[in-house]
């Protein structure tokens, strides 16, 4: 079933690799992904949509968690979220069809960001479904081209973000002792 | 305090703080900055004659020590063929830095002679990499990357540095501090949870220690050795943990697994509580996991989250370091061992019984002939001479397998083994290793023929340090555990297994300037392997053995671990 985690992760080179390595070596093909910096610039925030047998569902999100590179890894799947994601269109309009257009827009909240004599580009956000039928509408007025973000989720829990503190390299015992 | 010194200089500051005394490596264009630094340095640079063998001999050095294994290639190639030795460590949790030349930051992505993207390959190869483009990340980084492969489940770390970074020049000030926020390791263990295996230990009837390779990662063989005494528990160690228990303990049963004893696959099978500590219950333990300690309760120890319930749901998992836990646990057995110690006792009397009569019915003997070597003659000679103490490391295939079923570990690192990955040609580069960190033991290197020919470059090795490995090769003239497994479960269709053309090693081992010999028949044997262990030097022998014996018990791929094939009766003759 399609699985969302929602990553916290240093923002550095490489970490991407990491965590969509995960993923790529048990053969698993990613279905979104999306990933900013966060309000700290160090960090970057992840969602992914992926296919993953439930039963290792547990097992992926401890393995990312395992990732040095990353903070927190969470699935969201079945938590209280909030997912949206975006839509760019561009849909050509005849003459007769843009007021129509304009009021299916309206409908799904989408907004005109361009408009010329060829027609508009629309950009809309919403769940996936919801983008899913904006899109089959606008198809019927002729032809369209759609960029989507892929999804983007924020947990409703408030969870608590534990990270590793300092470590002293003075104390030469410290290191070595495996 | 400050001052100027080169990118190669720090690094070599940094790995004298982090303990290191010997690096594995193979010098080339990018790391000759590197080398001109190394060339006067007191830390011993080993010259090893293929990168592969670099990453082995370290993770050989590691495994002897428990310290962190450094090696070191150049880029491209050399990068690409330590690669091997990366898996080999990552598999076995075994501690080691690699460190790698890159080509010129500026040249990066240009195709520029021997460039190969080493941070992209070895990423799902090891358990952390660096690529350091800026000479003031370099200690920080080097201090990371030890930290990271020393702590938590052990690993391999990989420092990608570029060439520009080895020769600029920087101030350098020692770091005190590193901060790794995403890197959060759990050692202590939940109190509660310890007190409730503790209270499940008494309370099982039939309670059966699994110990892994976390024991020795952990140096946890007292604790150990406390918590089967205080539960008078019947205990086998895997493949990864011999010598985690003593091979002389008397509640030691063996290896359990696909080539483990009877008893130790049975007491897998009808245990009613599993104690399984620092093991990841691999498909080679476990068999079909569907039927695997069927009537058993779970308590599963490990410092890595991820291994819990991965193969194996555990009624009681604890996260954490197995030392920190084994000693609360043996605490915590201690003080209601008063109250519990007689509740089970005919039950675990009973359960001992059992074992016994298991130990009676299928003891682990070795098989011996007037006419040819057995194989497992060899590793019952090799056991005698070693008498618990020698270092044994060893290739792939059957002759690991009988090494492991025939030769006892009275200490921890003793016995050196590609476990996970099962890598061929590890044996003699891992013995390197092992005989660097430990000059005054007598180590022994035991390969197939076929193994010995992928690691045979070396022998050069051997002889340029004067290091005395013995390297033992248990010769039957084929892959054996692929002709094993062709003859039982492809028609004895023997496809490209058989190893014709093997050198004389007398004659190698003489071009080598080395002492070599082959021993054809049962009656030398004995002789020829003390003539090897007196011999002060390295000592190369190839050992004749009959070329169609298999490694029995067996349990079949996919079969679960009580279903095991038996060896067919052999006629018995008394050793010499």
């Amino acid at each position: 079933m399609l699985m969302t985690i929602s990553i916290l992760m240093e923002n550095k080179p490489g970490a991407l690799m990491r965590v969509t390595g995960l993923l790529s070596q048990r053969g698993y093909n990613i279905e979104s992904l999306t990933v900013a910096r966060t309000l700290d610039p160090t960090l970057s925030r992840m969602t992914i949509m992926v296919d993953v047998e439930s039963r290792l569902r547990g097992l992926v999100i401890k393995q990312m968690n395992r990732l040095v590179n990353v903070l927190q890894a969470a699935d969201l799947t079945d938590a209280p979220a909030v997912m949206r994601e975006m839509v760019l269109l561009r849909v050509r309009a005849s003459q007769e069809n843009r007021t129509a257009i304009l009021k299916e827009s309206e409908i799904f909240g989408a907004r005109v960001v361009d408009s010329s004599v060829e027609g508009f580009a629309l950009e809309a956000t919403g769940a996936s479904e919801k983008m899913e039928e904006f899109i089959a509408v606008m198809e019927t007025y002729g032809e369209i081209e759609v960029t989507r973000s892929g999804m983007v989720a924020v947990s409703l829990e408030a969870k608590k973000l534990r990270l590793a503190p300092p470590i002293s390299k003075t104390q030469p015992e410290t290191v070595a002792q495996a | 305090m400050s001052n100027l010194m080169s990118g190669a200089r720090i690094l070599l500051e940094c790995l004298a703080r982090e303990g290191v005394d010997v690096i594995f490596g193979y010098p080339g264009g990018v790391t000759l900055p590197l080398y001109d630094v190394i060339y006067d340095n007191p830390i011993r640079h080993v010259l090893v004659r293929h990168e592969e063998n670099a990453s082995f001999s370290a993770a050989g050095y590691a495994r002897a020590t428990g310290k962190v294994g450094v090696c070191c290639a150049t880029s491209g190639p050399g990068a690409t063929n330590l690669t091997t030795g990366l898996v080999d460590a990552m598999m076995d949790s075994i501690p080691m830095v690699a460190i790698t030349g890159q080509v010129t930051s500026k040249l990066i992505g240009s195709d520029a002679f021997q460039e190969a993207d080493t941070f992209g390959i070895t990423r799902p190869c090891t358990k952390h990499n660096f690529l350091v483009k800026d000479i003031k990340e370099l200690a920080q980084i080097v201090h990371e990357a030890f930290h990271i492969a020393s702590t938590g489940r052990p690993g391999p770390v990989l420092v990608d540095i570029t060439k520009d970074v080895l020769q600029g020049q920087a101030h350098y000030t020692p770091v005190n501090e590193i901060h790794l926020p995403g890197y959060k390791v759990v050692t202590d263990g939940h109190a509660g949870q310890i007190r409730r295996a503790a209270q499940m230990m008494w309370e099982a009837q039939r309670p059966y220690v699994y110990a892994g390779g976390g024991i020795l990662a952990a140096g946890a063989t007292p604790e150990l050795k406390e918590l089967v005494e205080t539960l008078d528990a019947p205990a086998v160690c895997t493949l990864m943990g011999l010598g985690g228990l003593p091979g002389s303990h008397p509640n030691f049963i063996s290896m359990p697994g696909m080539h483990g004893s009877y008893t130790a696959n049975m007491g897998m099978y009808e245990c009613d509580l599993l104690i399984a500590l620092g093991v990841r219950f691999d498909d080679r333990v476990t068999g079909r996991l569907a039927a695997f300690a069927p009537h058993a309760k779970v308590i599963h120890v490990d410092i890595d989250p991820a291994e819990i319930g991965k193969n194996r749901a555990a009624d009681l998992p604890i996260v954490g370091d197995v030392k920190k836990v084994l000693s609360k646990l043996n605490r915590n057995l201690k003080e209601l061992e008063p109250e519990m110690a007689s509740k089970n006792s005919e039950g675990r009397k009973a359960w001992w019984k059992q074992i016994r009569a298991w130990q009676a019915e299928h003891p682990i003997e070795p098989v011996f002939s007037a006419d040819e070597i057995k194989p497992q003659h060899l590793m019952y000679e090799i056991n005698k001479i070693s008498g618990g103490k020698a270092i044994v490391s060893v290739d792939v295939g059957q002759h690991q397998m009988w090494a492991a079923q025939f030769i006892k570990f009275d200490n921890p690192r003793t016995w050196i083994c590609s476990g996970g990955l099962g890598s061929m040609g590890f044996g003699l580069p891992a013995a390197i290793g092992a005989q660097m960190a430990h000059l005054d033991q007598t180590v022994f290197a035991i390969c197939g023929d076929g193994g010995f020919q992928m690691a045979l470059p070396e022998l050069a090795t051997l002889v340029n340090y004067q290091l005395p490995v013995k390297v033992i090769v248990m010769n039957n003239g084929y892959l054996g555990m692929v002709r094993q497994w062709q003859e039982l479960f492809y028609n004895n269709r023997l496809s490209s297994v058989e190893l014709s053309a093997f050198p004389n090693v007398e004659l190698l081992a003489a071009a080598y300037g080395m002492k070599g010999r082959i021993v054809h028949t049962p009656m030398e044997l004995a002789s020829a392997l003390k003539e090897a262990v007196d011999e002060p030097g390295p000592y190369l022998m190839d050992v004749r053995v009959s070329q169609f014996e298999n490694v029995y018990p067996m349990v079949p791929a996919g079969a679960a671990i009580n279903e095991m094939v038996l060896a067919p009766p052999q006629p018995v003759a008394v050793p010499r």
